[in-house]
């Protein structure tokens, strides 16, 4: 995948509104059929960044392509091709699921079949109900449905899953992931950072408009964190200071019968196991804390993405 | 690709007429309410006083029997402004919701996407007006002569008007909040000024400089010489300032209209 051509390049792009610099000088690109994440937290740039992308708003500074076009300029053919579901968005109150999808199906020079939609998206049930009676959920995947119509070669997801339930929104990642099996680009904003680590096969920080990192998630917490601990549960009182000799070990501490013991690089978990068998030390529990994208965004920026 | 701009402006329409039929308060309010205040104002006074012509050539107001305007070109404004009122109202909502963001994300064009609710709102206005005609015949018998096609014609050129000046309120509106607020402090006023009610060259003249930007000063006009059968003719200027208007508040529109 690595070296697919780029369907989305962005260079250089900046954009205020009045005062506040909305995007400062981000420039990325994403590849054919890969699900590319911008993360940050709200107010970071990315509903911006991405709208940009889209067409929906002009840029002050940059250039953007996408699949070739010039977003403003090739408006009209861009969105017979791309598809796009914005944050936070409703439709009419009244207006039935059906009705939706075949107002949205005429829209387009090609669609595919509704119905089959609507059953992909398990919303077959939910065909003459009214927008407004919708959980949460259904709503979203009526809008994947929406964006999904007209088979676009690219995608855009704007913070799909926010406000929804955990069941929900791991209904609606599996979505994701099948409309990048089928063959489209995905490009999405989240400030979820488990949801960027399942689903993202790159993702880009942004941080008060500038772009600070861009990477798969595991590259990103190899380089910015490559500590990992274990945590055993054992009664053997003097576990700490056995494995604390350890070449990698950075440090090892004892609370009770929970030992933790922090070290780094990638063979750094087996090397315990191995230094537990060999030392014959009995334990009753045992787990691996491995960073994620959240430690790597606090230790990028110095807070939380939630913060 | 022309074909598929009307397929959709037709699909867009036929989805919002069955949307906003779906909404009873909504449909009962257009269809019927003007209806309802002419036939309540029309009961409370003599049929034949009701609906005779408020300033012929020649005759004061003060000369009049009965109401001091007309009845039927006042239930006919209210039509239009109501299907104003009720544009200014739901394009704050479609606003808020995201709605209008959503299908201009869509290949439908800004006219079409704004152009379907015109439609429809032609469409109210020309249905309210036919139960308006159908009451009038019906409680004041012999009495309403005007030419009734005529008429209608006139009064959804003047609701075009109006309505494209509704588009234009509409960007004025910061929350759906304020859509009844500020349309009716826009049009009621606009009513006071249109000549309906104070024969329109005695008002003050920076009233009428006013005035004569208003599409409901040139619609009363209009209504008032179709009404007195002086007819298109003798009131072109009326007609061709409605249509100015519409193009000039249509061009406005596109440089003001908020869809976010």
């Amino acid at each position: 995948m690595s070296e697919s051509r780029a369907v989305i390049s962005v260079s250089n792009l900046g954009k205020r509104f009045g005062r506040t610099i909305a995007v400062d000088d981000v420039s990325l690109e994403v590849r054919e059929g890969e699900i590319f994440g911008l993360i940050g937290p709200n107010g970071a740039g990315k509903t911006t960044t991405m709208e940009c992308v889209e067409g929906h708003r002009v840029p002050d500074r940059g250039t953007i392509t996408v699949l070739g076009l010039d977003p403003r300029r090739d408006g009209t053919e861009l969105r017979q091709r791309i598809g796009v579901q914005h944050q936070e968005a409703q439709l009419q109150k009244r207006i039935k699921v059906w009705e939706a999808v075949d107002l949205w199906s005429s829209l387009y020079a090609r669609a595919v079949d509704g119905e089959a939609l609507l059953e992909r998206l398990g919303l077959e049930g939910k065909r003459n109900a009214w927008f407004m009676t919708l959980s949460g959920g259904q709503k979203q995947r009526l809008f994947i449905a929406l964006a999904l119509i007209h088979e676009p070669e690219v995608v855009f997801l704007d913070e799909l899953t926010t406000g929804l339930d955990p069941q929900a929104r791991r209904a609606i990642w599996g979505l994701v992931t099948g409309i990048r099996d089928r063959g489209a680009t995905v490009f999405m904003t989240t400030h979820l950072m488990e949801e960027a680590e399942r689903l993202c096969d790159r993702v880009a920080i942004l941080e008060h408009g500038r772009l600070i990192e861009v990477g798969t998630p595991e590259e990103l917490v190899r380089k910015h964190c490559p500590e990992r601990s274990v945590v055993f549960t054992s009664d053997d009182a003097d576990i700490a200071a056995r494995l604390r000799a350890m070449p990698a070990v950075l440090e090892a501490t004892s609370e009770g019968a929970m030992h933790t013991i922090r070290g780094q690089g990638d063979d750094f978990v087996t090397d315990v196991i191995n230094a537990v068998a060999r030392e014959g030390i009995r334990v009753r529990g045992f787990r691996t804390e491995i960073p994620t994208l959240e430690d790597v965004f606090l230790k990028l920026t110095g807070h939380r993405v939630r913060d | 690709m022309p074909s598929r701009i009307l397929n959709g402006l037709w699909k867009l329409t036929w989805v919002e007429a069955k949307i906003f039929a779906r909404e009873p308060m909504g449909l009962v309010g257009t269809l019927f309410m003007p209806v309802v205040v002419f036939v309540l104002l029309g009961r409370a006074f003599a049929p034949a006083k009701l609906v005779g012509p408020p300033h012929p050539p020649g005759a004061s107001a003060s000369a009049l029997e009965g109401l001091p305007f007309n009845l039927a070109i006042l239930s006919a404004l209210v039509i239009a402004i109501n299907a104003a009122q009720s544009l200014i109202a739901i394009m704050s909502i479609y606003r808020e919701g995201g709605i209008l963001k959503r299908l201009r994300a869509t290949p439908l064009s800004p006219v079409t996407i704004l152009g379907a609710h015109v439609v429809l709102k032609l469409a109210f206005t020309t249905i309210s007006l036919t139960l308006l005609v159908l009451a009038g015949r019906r409680l004041f018998p012999g009495v309403i002569q005007v030419n009734v096609l005529s008429f209608g014609a006139a009064v959804l050129l003047g609701t075009l008007s109006i309505l494209s000046l509704g588009f234009v309120l509409a960007s004025l509106v910061p929350t759906p909040r304020f859509a009844q607020l500020i349309g009716a402090a826009a049009f009621y006023p606009m009513l006071a000024l249109s000549g309906l009610f104070f024969p329109f060259d005695r008002l003050p003249l920076a009233f009428r400089t006013i005035a004569f930007v208003l599409p409901t000063t040139h619609a009363v006009a209009l209504l008032q010489g179709v009404w007195d059968s002086s007819g298109w003719m003798a009131h072109w200027v009326n007609a061709a300032m409605l249509l100015a208007l519409f193009g000039a508040y249509s061009a406005l529109s596109t440089k003001v209209f908020r869809w976010e």
